[in-house]
């Protein structure tokens, strides 16, 4: 065990009550400086199972923690760790060394396993929730260290701006209109508020499936009335926010933008918080990362040759499945790279096992890095930050230690 | 945990709880917010009838002038018609400002049961121009004094003369009658005994609605406003329940001479004692409450704010929370005020954001403005809310309106800002487990908590 890790793994830290994370399905954020080199940041909200999404599936304990989850298919990457199948159309980027896996990494964020506090820590990119941890995340900051960057230069996209681009750095934004839907995970609650009310409980069986078909088929009906103009333009901002809904079409808006003079693109991903029948729960978040990877490859044409895009989670989740063919909030879990920029068909990162002494409090995956480590190096690498202005600014705290070297 | 006074206040007799607002300390805070002007109207409301009319007058013209071939008119009919649409937005916009305001939510919610008891859909051509003057000038004004001056207020309004047919009833016997063999329409007769005074128990006949309906021709609107055209008035006295009215000259005072004396009636003020009973506080309101709130609108000639008093002061308005739900409108009103949006946010948004964001929501929730499913107005049991439709129009729009303003909310917070100490066990479990923000805060706005009252 190296230094860096002793230190990394001795920083269990109390944490105090804090704001949320700034979350949604959607946004889109972009910056443009001067550098070739483009970052795309995808926050993958609810805890991305890494376990399940690179899969260890070279050590035998690991069919034994999870006895039904490993009965799936899964397409191996190396060996030692498969690729889940739902992300099986980014074989041949993986193949073409554009997509690459960090495992056992986590944000500083330790025990309380709270969404809000995880995801705020990972776009502030600080070490403690609470205090000021909402004021600045960590890609404004960034920017600010950008000699040249200007004023209007970085702006969002999206129905709300995103912690991880707040800042003194200014930024204007653009907002789509989109629909939203609640995550699986959120219906299940939903179940669970309804259940000692038998009228919500009976309606609310219903009326999720009608909450997402809201709006084609009922406004179209009413399109004639005395109101049609109105009525008509609201159809249209509809139809087109439900193309801007999907992940494939949030990144299609970043890919035209960054063949331009836009250097960085952020949006994220909901629906991982996979409690219960992990198998049919994950696909969705799944297919959806998978249409954004593949949509920013093809439409980014010769820029793809020099953009670097990062798939970051709050946290990982249980080494065990659960009683209910899921897994519940953990804490070491993996990072996803892509693009021509990086040196991918590798998984990287220092992989501590799963023997039962080797897991975080027996349960789950331990962390073995901070992935603050990864991003700052891409900062590093990308846009020609100092270790000294990542330690104390980008990231304050980070332990940057040796350059993992995952950029071409 | 037991609920407390302002919780139950918020909920039962209020808007809900806002983060800039004071507790309801006592009854006394709630009948204070009836004695002093109305803020609301104050700050936020539509022209004034004469200027209604002349915008909804200019549009018609230059659209007449279209029709005949005369495309010349066009940019200013452009210009007329957003003049017109415009005025429509601001009314949803103001009535929902309205709403929003911090230490008048009772009797916010004292004017929107009038302007549900005494309903009007828009019809017609000034129908839609008319609307927000209705609620602004024909019934808010007359919510603090007797039931007879709000009557009198709401009966004779354009708005109502329009959407219960008055302007067509003529007198048969009439000069404009006997030209134009025109006749009576009974339709407002009927609904001002059924619906607005005596209800569909009352003691009056068929006979009593016909002499009604001769009584009240004469009420006639045209282009300029209200006025009582002699000419369609029937001639001769009418006996309606049995007291003789008018007699010739036929003259406006008959009419009010008769709704001052209907809005006294015994069945009256059972019939409104048991609807503010069953809007306020319970789908199914204990006799007693119907009884004492009946006495005191008797004992004191339907003075209103004795009347909501003594609903206040009657014990069954303090029992626990949860035998109603919130309509759509509340539902929304109390949403906005959790979470913080104040009525000065919704000055800017534009016409096509009003229709979008508070329109089709409502529509969707079940309760399309302007649009009661008649004159009756909505329904108030809970099943008729919290269905699979209702329900999923709650939850889309729970979910873009966290997302548009409750970026800075964390749902652990929030819970405590909208339901204090309601909230069980599983919800606070939920909400603090969800995995989003967004998801917190829909699941709050979505609880059985947060839309029982």
């Amino acid at each position: 065990m190296d230094a860096s890790r002793r230190k990394f793994l001795a920083q269990t830290l109390a944490l105090g009550c804090s704001a949320a994370a700034s979350p949604l399905v959607t946004p889109v954020t972009f910056a443009s400086i001067p550098s070739d080199n483009r970052l795309v940041v995808i926050v993958l909200r609810g805890a991305m199972d890494g376990l399940d999404i690179c899969a260890p599936l070279g050590d035998p304990l690991f069919t034994q923690y999870r006895p039904g989850l490993t009965k799936r298919e899964f397409r191996d990457l190396d060996g030692y760790f498969a690729l889940n199948e739902n992300l099986a159309d980014l074989m041949p980027l993986w193949k073409a060394g554009e997509l690459g896996f960090v495992q056992a990494v986590s944000t500083p964020y330790r025990d309380k396993r709270s969404h809000f506090d995880g995801q705020d820590l990972l776009e502030a990119g600080l070490a403690e929730t609470g205090g000021n941890v909402r004021e600045s995340g960590w890609i404004n900051r960034m920017l600010s260290l950008i000699p040249g960057a200007e004023q209007d230069s970085a702006f969002s996209v999206g129905r709300e701006s995103m912690l991880i681009l707040r800042g003194d750095f200014p930024v204007t934004s653009w907002a789509p209109e989109s629909r939203v839907d609640m995550s699986p995970h959120g219906q299940l609650l939903l179940d669970a508020i309804y259940a000692k009310d038998p009228l919500f409980a009976q309606a609310g069986q219903t009326a999720l499936t009608l909450a997402a078909q809201l709006s084609m088929a009922q406004m179209e009906g009413d399109a004639e009335d005395e109101d049609g103009e109105m009525m008509a333009e609201m159809l249209k901002s509809m139809k087109s926010s439900q193309a801007a809904q999907q992940a494939s079409g949030l990144a299609a808006f970043a890919a035209e933008r960054l063949k331009e003079d836009t250097r960085f693109a952020t949006f994220s991903i909901g629906g991982w918080d996979t409690h219960l029948r992990q198998d049919r729960s994950i696909r969705n978040a799944s297919k959806e990362l998978q249409a954004a990877l593949l949509t920013l490859h093809e439409q980014l044409g010769p820029v793809w040759d020099k953009t670097c895009v990062l798939c970051l989670t709050e946290f990982g989740r249980t080494v065990r499945e659960n009683g209910s063919g899921g897994t519940d909030h953990g804490t070491g879990g993996a990072m996803i790279m892509a693009g021509g920029a990086i040196k991918g068909r590798k998984v990287y990162g220092d992989w501590p096992g799963l023997e039962d002494a080797a897991l975080y409090e027996q349960r789950d995956l331990m962390p073995t890095a901070d992935l603050r480590r990864y991003a700052g190096w891409a900062a590093h690498d990308l846009f020609g930050l100092s270790v000294a202005q990542i330690e104390s600014t980008v990231f304050p705290g980070v332990d940057m230690f040796q350059n993992p070297g995952f950029l071409r | 945990m037991e609920q407390s006074f302002a919780t139950k206040s918020a909920f039962r007799f209020g808007y809900g709880f806002s983060p800039t607002d004071r507790d309801v300390a006592g009854v006394d805070d709630l009948l204070a917010q009836l004695r002093g002007p109305d803020l609301g109207v104050a700050q936020f409301a539509g022209p004034m009838l004469e200027e209604r009319l002349a915008i909804q007058r200019a549009y018609q013209q230059l659209r007449n002038t279209m029709k005949k071939g005369d495309d010349s008119v066009k940019p200013e009919l452009k210009k007329a018609t957003r003049l017109r649409n415009r005025m429509r937005g601001d009314d949803t916009r103001h009535l929902f400002q309205r709403a929003m305001m911090d230490g008048q939510g009772f009797r916010e919610r004292i004017a929107f049961f009038w302007m549900d008891h005494f309903t009007v859909i828009p019809k017609g051509r000034a129908g839609n121009a008319l609307w927000g003057n209705y609620i602004e000038e024909g019934l808010r004004p007359h919510i603090t004094a007797s039931f007879g001056d709000l009557l009198v207020s709401a009966v004779t309004h354009p708005s109502m003369l329009i959407y219960l047919d008055q302007v067509r009833s003529t007198g048969p016997n009439s000069a404009v009658g006997k030209r134009k063999k025109q006749g009576l329409n009974e339709n407002l007769a009927r609904e001002v005994l059924e619906l607005h005074t005596m209800g569909v128990g009352g003691a009056y006949t068929q006979s009593d609605v016909r002499q009604l309906a001769e009584l009240l021709t004469g009420l006639d609107f045209d282009k300029n406003g209200a006025k009582f055209n002699k000419r369609k008035a029937e001639p001769g006295a009418e006996t309606v329940l049995g007291k003789t009215y008018g007699g010739d000259p036929a003259q406006r005072s008959h009419i009010e001479a008769f709704l001052r004396d209907v809005a006294r009636h015994p069945d009256t003020a059972r019939h409104i004692a048991r609807k503010l009973a069953v809007h306020f506080v319970s789908d199914t309101p204990e006799q007693s409450l119907i009884d004492h709130i009946e006495q005191a609108f008797l004992q004191t000639d339907g003075d209103l704010p004795s009347v909501y008093g003594a609903m206040l002061d009657h014990p069954s308005a303090w029992a626990p929370l949860g035998q109603k739900t919130k309509q759509p409108f509340d539902f929304m009103v109390s949403s906005y005020r959790a979470l913080g949006v104040t009525p000065q946010d919704y000055n800017k948004p534009s016409n096509g954001q009003i229709n979008k964001r508070l329109m089709l929501p409502m529509q969707f929730m079940g309760q399309p403005l302007r649009k009661a499913p008649g004159p009756n107005g909505w329904p108030e049991e809970a099943e008729a809310w919290i269905t699979p439709q209702g329900l999923a129009g709650r939850l889309q729009w729970s979910l873009s309106t966290t997302t548009r303003w409750g970026q800075d909310l964390d749902p652990r917070e929030f819970i405590n800002t909208a339901l204090r100490e309601l909230p069980g066990g599983t919800l606070k479990f939920a909400v603090a487990g969800a995995e989003r923000r967004v998801e917190g805060l829909t699941l709050v706005l979505a609880s059985p908590e947060f839309n029982r009252r």
